[in-house]
């Protein structure tokens, strides 16, 4: 089972409900996690939308998806970009988010944050480093 | 004859609110559905294009997305779907910003 690991990047670029793009992504996310790879994922654009806290879908009627960004770290998906940029425009700050964490097993499960607020030009050079990026 | 507008696309992604804003008239209204209702958020660049217009947004879809009311730009009214229906009714014609 000696494949080669490489860096897999999802881009997520669309809000959540008003198109399928961002829980396709996840479900995409969570099955290839099975994997065994090197994952990060990228939130821009209106995809910073989809950590927004405090997601109540009871009286639109729609299937809330919002709690499954917190199992993420359970799949140790460690890696989350979130472009600073993105935020300003939209009057968001890192508070209007969800935070979410991962366990690190060899400092005695400790948890750390998942996620890392980066400016468009260091993204950029994330985004240089990977091997593959998926987009939604 | 007041129309109204009725949009449910990101003002970040498309430009549906800006022309909704740009065609209200005096006496129209401007309904801010689905993901249209980001551009209500105050502290958003786009809450500009909507300043001194008449402009109601849905509360359910604001509620889903996790917008609170707290965060809305000031005089905009939050309405549910029996809301909704009444502006159909008072309005004229329904315009959608698709």
């Amino acid at each position: 089972m000696a494949g080669e690991i490489k860096k897999l990047m999802y881009v997520n670029r669309r809000a959540p409900y008003g198109t399928i793009y961002a829980w396709e992504s996840l479900e995409v996310v969570l099955i290839g996690a099975a994997f065994d790879q090197d994952v990060s994922l990228a939130f821009m654009d209106d995809g910073v939308y989809q950590l927004m806290k405090g997601q109540d879908t009871e009286a639109s009627g729609m299937k809330n998806f919002s709690a499954t960004y917190g199992a993420l770290g359970d799949y140790e998906i460690t890696k989350i970009f979130i472009e600073k940029e993105s935020l300003d425009e939209r009057g968001l700050t890192l508070e209007d988010l969800q935070h979410l964490v991962w366990e690190d097993e060899d400092d005695d499960w400790a948890e750390r944050d998942s996620i890392q607020l980066v400016s468009r030009t260091e993204l950029a050079d994330v985004m240089s480093g990977q091997d593959i990026m998926f987009n939604f | 004859m007041p129309i109204l507008h009725v949009v449910n696309k990101s003002p970040y992604e498309k430009n549906s609110v800006a022309m909704a804003a740009g065609y209200a008239k005096d006496g129209d209204t401007v309904l801010l559905i689905e993901d249209a209702v980001y551009a209500a958020i105050k502290a958003g660049s786009a809450s500009a294009k909507l300043s001194g217009l008449d402009v109601s947004v849905l509360g359910s879809d604001l509620a889903a997305r996790g917008v609170a009311e707290d965060k809305l730009a000031d005089g905009i009214n939050v309405i549910d779907y029996a809301g909704f229906v009444d502006l159909v009714d008072t309005k004229d014609s329904v315009q959608s910003w698709l």
